[in-house]
């Protein structure tokens, strides 16, 4: 058999081959998935983003009596103008900055404090009861954010803004000064410690991931144990603090429970809770604004973040044996340690639940006597002198729409985000190298950097109106489905990546060539093998979306209510037991899944931080 | 089965890196072709282009009679449908399915009746001696044990063609040499074309019926194992092929069947009158004498390293001068012949390279073949 090379004969053949191989490439089972996914990330990310932009730079009709001679839909500068200039600009926009930047700094320094020395002591020092304090350590994060800022108002509110005692002054029987009781310190105080978990854990990895012989091999030189400690082990830890740290700062940046609990009753307002008083009252051209400064916030920390920490996150891959290194003597300070660390554990860890559930049982609120004990804020029913008249939460139907809201928005939201993780996985790992598997890996890093009440901001402006085939999806139930998918985004890319890089590719090429169509690998082979992950991710987004507020607070609305945001409508109600009890509810409801989760996976929260 | 493998002016390229550079070869029906050398040079992405995994991005592949790749017409047949096999370095079994499973997922797919899918198994698993092993899952045997899963699997789809891309890599020293055995008699059996990639030029030379040694996307040399060794069409050929390490020695021609080397002389076909060459020899072609003898030249060895069956003796340059680089003598360490090596360094030796009549083992090789280090070392020496 004699064959030449056949050169195309004509333009026509040329074209036919150009064709063919095309369709061969557009065909191919990670380009189909990787262009709906741009498709579908583009629809829930960019024009979001897009329209948000164009709100603030069109006249809407709250603006008519503003502007002079405009016209609805014209185009304007005057929400920006008016949210950076002058004195709304300083109210609005600089003083709520400044106060975020403070909370975040303050909370994010505090964490790394209570954090880096946690694991220091847990990893490095002959500490007991190891995995206890490692247990404990994680409760905080467990709970909803705002835990311990309603926690906080029950011990130390005042008569003076909370119109009734916190026990601190049921105790003392003095006023509790307000700097204690509100504003910048309560929350950078409950804030920071619901993130020190973040801290603890990458600290620990990365202390843990350290090649001892490295600090031997200082030993050996002759340097004593502090210098080893500042210049071998802290560089080496520094990519962990610096990622933590940006993590940190920029969940605190966004939050929104906390300084709605903590700041707004004494006008603390930061730009997440300044976000929230503008759009409640429809005025989404300066909200947007807010809500635009807030993300160039978490961008430029995102940037930074990859400009300082890129270059030395090489460090991580140094270790890795994770030899046991010699460990600090605590001598005779073990038992005061011991005792600080427990007593610290109990306070931010059963303190605040302990606080909660009491509050729950006072007829009136702040007289902590047990003759004012009660059971009414949970089966009571319904008299006119508590809670304005509301039943008790246990024989709410109101409570009880809202967790059922809750648990099938965590169903859903869980679902898709484990089936966009099938599809972005597959799309990125198999197409790894190419430019289109870039393009849809940074895509879905996109809602990373947008802080969660910001890209709640971001889907009124896209759903109060009808788009394209979907229609208006602002007030309902699928619109807080839709936006908590789209957030964990990230979360679906990157659990995803790492499941299939976890199938070695020769698996899914040995099915190829024995003939298997694209479907049936996935069925046969690529699923089956990654279906462990998809499920342990199913399970941490369900309970992260159990006890998310910040993302969904601008979009509920009666009927489609969670907890976490009832939790937030009573405390501004007034009925601060009512709220308590309905975190208590959704605490009950988040350990119950966490429970699961344990169960299924040996109880590890590090997995879900991609640790 | 008569099923050739024809490539045409293949080209892949991944980004700026040219993997396979124009490569045309024939791959005759029946034969068991390994594509030789070091890594990068671009030998498993061949054999991916022609499985199909990978798609080059010019030329041409024909198997048996069928087009199955053509850049120019736009044509890939998918790798399902190329009707070859493959076992991959890593087996690639499934994890999640027994040994009867992985064997019959293809044979699934084609629909083939229970009885046969279960007579192919059975056929299969004898023929890799893993009889019994069906409910087994991959985790719990050994790695050679699941070596032959994979060639089991593979040998029950009956392809046309079986690709092996270092199949005994991962295998300890003791297994690969069973392997190396086992797959040798499978290919004798089936008869299937076979196209073979591995670096170790030993997997190569007892296995293969030819050898494709390729380098930089480039192949060097397609001939068979005997006539690579002995006549390597280039420098990096000779270099790359045998161990201990062939001896490149640069020298010039003085006469039609003389190579100076310096020092001393060398006979061969030099087939030219005169100009700069590297002479090249094997170590075990060097005879070594501890009488002096005729044509012998004396030298003092550096190192002497016996494995057994025969000893290598390095030979250096002394301090008195740089006349000829380091290179390698071997001979049978039988205790019975009438020189045992004693290990020591500077022990004083004769050898002799034999006369043009013997052998042929002196070969002239075109001096700055592209991409000699071993030859440009020799240079620096000199």
């Amino acid at each position: 058999m004699t064959v030449t090379s056949i050169e195309p004969k004509d333009n026509k053949e040329k074209w036919l081959a150009r064709l063919r191989r095309f369709f061969r490439w557009l065909t191919s089972p990670h380009v189909v998935l990787s262009i709906i996914m741009v498709a579908v990330m583009f629809y829930l990310v960019i024009i979001p983003l897009y329209r948000m932009v164009v709100t603030t730079i069109t006249v809407a009709d709250v603006d008519l009596r503003a502007i002079r001679g405009a016209e609805v839909g014209d185009f304007t500068w005057y929400h920006w103008v008016r949210m950076l200039t002058g004195k709304i600009g300083k109210l609005m926009t600089y003083q709520p900055a400044m106060h975020s930047i403070v909370v975040a700094l303050g909370a994010t320094f505090l964490a790394l404090a209570v954090g880096g020395l946690m694991a220091w002591l847990v990893c490095r020092t002959d500490i007991p009861g190891r995995d206890t304090i490692h247990m404990l350590a994680q409760v905080p994060y467990i709970m909803p954010s705002w835990t311990i800022a309603m926690a906080w108002l029950v011990l130390f509110k005042n008569q003076k803004s909370g119109g009734t005692m916190g026990l601190l002054e049921f105790i003392t029987g003095a006023p509790t000064p307000d700097w204690l009781a509100y504003g910048p310190i309560p929350i950078i105080v409950s804030s920071g410690l619901h993130y020190y978990t973040f801290f603890f854990l990458f600290i620990a990895a990365a202390l843990l991931s350290i090649d001892s012989s490295l600090e031997e091999a200082g030993e050996l030189a002759g340097a004593g144990r502090w210098r080893i400690m500042r210049k071998i082990t802290f560089p080496l830890v520094i990519p962990a603090i610096a990622s933590g740290f940006i993590m940190t700062f920029s969940k605190a940046m966004g939050t929104f429970g906390g300084p709605n609990v903590l700041g707004v009753p004494v006008r603390y307002y930061t730009l997440s809770t300044m976000l929230r008083s503008n759009s409640s009252i429809g005025n989404y051209g300066d909200a947007f604004v807010t809500a635009i400064v807030l993300i160039l916030f978490a961008m430029v920390t995102v940037m930074l973040n990859q400009k300082i920490v890129g270059t030395r996150k090489s460090y991580e891959t140094i270790g890795g044996r994770g030899f046991m290194s010699k460990k600090t003597k605590l001598r005779n300070f073990k038992p005061i340690i011991v005792a600080i660390v427990v007593i610290f554990q109990f306070i931010i860890a059963v303190l605040p639940l302990v606080l909660l559930v009491y509050s729950t049982f006072m007829l009136r609120d702040g007289k902590w006597t047990l003759d004012n004990f009660t059971l009414a804020h949970w089966i009571g029913k319904g008299d006119l002198s508590i809670n304005s008249g509301e039943p008790g939460i246990l024989l709410n139907h109101k409570v009880w729409l809202g967790a059922w809201n809750s648990v099938r928005l965590s169903i859903l939201t869980a679902l898709f985000t484990a089936l966009f993780g099938v599809v972005l996985g597959y799309a990125i790992v198999k197409g790894r190298g190419t430019w289109l598997s870039k393009i849809v890996e940074q895509m879905s890093f996109i809602p990373y950097v947008i802080p969660g009440i910001a890209f709640g901001a971001v889907y009124i402006a896209m759903f109060t109106k009808p788009v394209g085939p979907i229609p208006a999806l602002y007030g309902t139930f699928a619109l807080l489905v839709v936006v908590s998918v789209a957030k964990h985004l990230p979360f679906s890319a990157r659990s995803g990546v790492s499941a299939m890089m976890q199938v070695s590719k020769e698996l899914e090429e040995a099915a190829m060539l024995a003939g298997a169509s694209p479907w049936r690998r996935f069925a046969r082979i690529v699923f089956p093998l990654t279906s462990t992950g998809f499920v342990s991710g199913f399970l941490l987004t369900f309970i992260t979306t159990m006890r998310e507020l910040s993302l969904i607070i601008l979009l509920v609305t009666p009927t489609t209510a969670v907890l976490a945001s009832m939790t937030m409508r009573y405390i501004e109600n007034g009925n601060d037991q009512q709220a308590n009890a309905v975190i208590i509810l959704l605490i009950v409801l988040v350990l119950i899944g966490n429970f699961i989760i344990s169960r299924f996976r040996g109880g590890s929260l590090k997995k879900g931080l991609g640790l | 089965m008569d099923t050739p493998i024809v490539i045409n002016n293949l080209t892949k390229k991944f980004g700026d890196v040219i993997a396979v550079n124009n490569v045309s070869l024939r791959i005759e029906p029946h034969t068991f072709l390994t594509l030789l050398g070091p890594s990068g040079c671009g030998k498993t992405t061949l054999l991916r282009c022609i499985s199909g995994l990978e798609d080059p991005d010019e030329g041409e592949i024909y198997i048996g009679d069928t087009l199955i790749y053509s850049h120019a017409k736009g044509i890939s047949v998918p790798p399902g449908q190329r009707e070859l096999g493959m076992v991959f370095q890593n087996y690639a079994l499934w994890p999640h399915m027994t040994v009867y499973k992985n064997m019959t997922f293809a044979l699934e797919i084609q629909k083939l009746p229970k009885a046969e899918m279960d007579k192919r198994v059975k056929e299969s698993l004898e023929e890799v001696k893993m009889s019994g092993y069906e409910n087994r899952y991959p985790r719990e045997m050994s790695g050679g044990q699941q070596q032959r899963i994979a060639l089991a699997r593979m040998l029950a789809y009956r392809p046309k063609v079986f690709l092996m891309d270092e199949p005994l890599s991962n295998l300890d020293a003791r297994l690969r040499m069973d392997m190396r055995t086992e797959l040798k008699r499978l290919h004798h059996i089936s008869d299937a074309t076979t196209v073979y990639v591995t670096h170790d030029q030993l997997e190569a030379m007892t296995m293969s019926t030819n050898i494709a040694v390729m380098k930089e996307g480039v192949i060097q040399q397609m001939d068979t194992p005997d006539m690579i060794y002995h006549y390597p069409a280039n420098l990096f050929v000779a270099d790359f092929i045998g161990n201990p390490k062939i001896n490149l020695l640069k020298g010039w021609v003085s006469s039609e069947d003389v190579v100076d080397l310096g020092k001393f002389n060398i006979p061969a076909y030099t087939h030219r009158k005169t100009g700069d060459v590297v002479a090249a020899f094997r170590p075990e072609d060097i005879t070594i004498h501890t009488e002096p003898v005729e044509g012998g030249v004396e030298f003092s060895a550096y190192s002497v390293q016996p494995s057994g069956a025969d000893t290598t003796i390095t030979y250096s340059p002394g301090s008195t001068g740089c006349a000829v680089p380091r290179f390698a003598a071997r001979r049978s360490s039988r205790p019975s012949t009438t020189w045992v090596p004693s290990g020591a360094p500077g022990l004083s030796l004769i050898m002799s390279f034999g006369t043009l009549g013997d052998s042929a083992a002196i070969r002239v090789l075109a001096k700055a073949t592209r991409g000699s280090e071993a030859a440009n070392e020799s240079a620096a020496c000199l």
